[in-house]
């Protein structure tokens, strides 16, 4: 252990680091799949390629999207663009579903009584639907979160500087203690994400959290694709 | 493009089929790791899913660990095992990092399909006076059927593609052309690499969801055709992203 203590300063550099990237991949995927994901939802045809697609994205391993992307675009495949784009592809390939799912749970009589106050279309998504979507999306955000700051370690094979160095460099060095303060430190990082996310839901959505029996239940159903998909 | 032309010329070239490093002894180690690593998980993740699953107990705590789980990263774990187990063990620190890989999506497939059956379906075999065994085996465990192979589809999926780093720790596979290359430059041989691994991918996925629409029973294929039960059943894929090479 007195390898740990003499290099805090190194795993916290790395792990900032390492946040950094997924914080970036974490947003960007967010706010692409919020449109996409709007137009899988609104449009029946589009969906089926838009599920399509992103789900055979999923199929293609990290490590071979970290030399076909820069190969294909042609920016170098040691640069931190390079992991941030494919992280970001990742977290899209999750989140177009997730908010395409969300939007499906809205109770389509709420729709209507909006429509019937007199929404229109663009204020009835961010003031009805978009919260309402909210507890189903933060599912898949938080899924998201965790899988990429997890993934994010595998740039360390193509030579980005993150968390996942300590892997690369314990091993040649043959340092337990130095893996397994990586493993730690992606582990605590991941988990404190996931639990923001989760506090910041509470705060932004009163009206998911579970106390009543419904909305138990309506939690456990949005909790099923992550369960699914663990 | 040009690259393109170069891994494919890479792959199909004729030397590629000599030595210790042949692409079939690659392409069989990465599915043998696979094929291993998904029925070890498979032996312990699916009976206790449908414990899970018959008794409506362990939930919580199943998709609390599996959660937990996801953020562990495979590619530290297995560097981790390695050291630990010794290099003289390197295959099974392999395969106890793909096995764990394996099993929350394994177990989350076998009580989800438990979970997903209306219970009427269930009460009305209780009903008939039907033992619990019964209801397990001729009830519960054929409708469970589509999501639980849903699951062996994300576990397959998110182990052959994570089996790709496997090769840094010298365990070869489709990942060995691909790590040895990279410090190289030899970009048609990592870019062969990846393809061949995309593609493994994309076969398996597509033989194990057409294995998923074949065993749906046929009373539900008839009751439940086409798209309703098409949202839930490729509701899996999120769990490969995941891991695609954690």
């Amino acid at each position: 252990m007195g390898w740990i203590g003499d290099n805090l300063g190194l795993i916290g550099g790395l792990g900032l680091e390492h946040l950094r990237q997924s914080a970036i991949a974490i947003v960007l995927g967010f706010a692409l799949s919020l449109p996409l994901g709007w137009v899988a939802w609104r449009y029946r045809l589009v969906r089926g390629w838009v599920i399509t697609i992103t789900g055979l994205l999923y199929t293609i391993p990290s490590l071979a999207l970290l030399i076909l992307l820069p190969t294909i675009v042609g920016y170098s495949p040691i640069s931190q663009t390079n992991l941030i784009v494919a992280l970001t592809i990742y977290a899209v390939a999750i989140l177009v579903r997730a908010v395409a799912d969300g939007l499906d749970s809205v109770d389509p009589a709420v729709r209507q009584s909006a429509t019937a106050l007199g929404y229109g279309s663009a204020r009835r998504f961010w003031a009805v639907e978009l919260p309402l979507a909210g507890p189903v999306i933060l599912a898949g955000l938080r899924v998201t979160a965790v899988s990429t700051i997890s993934l994010a370690t595998v740039g360390a094979l193509v030579g980005v500087g993150n968390l996942g160095y300590l892997f690369t460099n314990g091993l040649q060095r043959r340092i337990i203690a130095e893996v397994l303060a990586g493993v730690v430190a992606v582990v605590v990082i991941a988990l404190v994400i996931d639990l923001l996310l989760l506090l910041a839901g509470r705060a932004l959505m009163p009206w998911a959290r579970p106390d009543g029996r419904r909305a138990r239940r309506r939690r456990v159903r949005a909790a099923l694709p992550m369960g699914t998909t663990a | 493009m040009n690259l393109f032309l170069d891994a494919l010329r890479w792959i199909f070239s004729p030397e590629r089929l000599e030595g210790s490093y042949a692409l079939p002894i690659l392409l069989a180690q990465q599915l043998y790791y696979t094929a291993v690593a998904v029925a070890i998980a498979a032996v312990i993740a699916v009976p206790l899913g449908w414990l899970i699953g018959h008794t409506g107990r362990g939930r919580e705590a199943a998709v609390a660990i599996s959660g937990a789980a996801r953020a562990i990263p495979s590619f530290g774990l297995l560097i981790l095992l390695v050291l630990v187990f010794g290099v003289l063990r390197t295959p099974q620190a392999a395969i106890v990092t793909f096995v764990l890989l394996a099993i929350p999506s394994l177990l989350a497939g076998a009580y989800s399909g438990l979970e997903a059956i209306d219970r009427r379906t269930v009460d009305a075999a209780r009903a008939m006076g039907m033992t619990e065994w019964q209801i397990l085996w001729r009830v519960e465990v054929p409708l469970g059927l589509p999501l639980l192979i849903g699951g062996l589809r994300a576990a397959t999926l998110q182990v052959v593609a994570t089996v790709t780093i496997a090769a840094y720790v010298n365990l070869g596979g489709l990942g060995w052309p691909i790590i040895q290359g990279i410090p190289l430059r030899r970009f048609d041989q990592v870019l062969g690499g990846a393809l061949l691994v995309a593609v493994l991918a994309l076969v398996l996925d597509f033989l194990l969801g057409m294995l998923q629409r074949a065993v749906v029973p046929r009373g539900l294929r008839e009751t439940r055709s086409g798209r309703r039960a098409a949202p839930k059943n490729s509701a899996d894929p999120a769990p490969r992203a995941a891991v695609a090479a954690g």
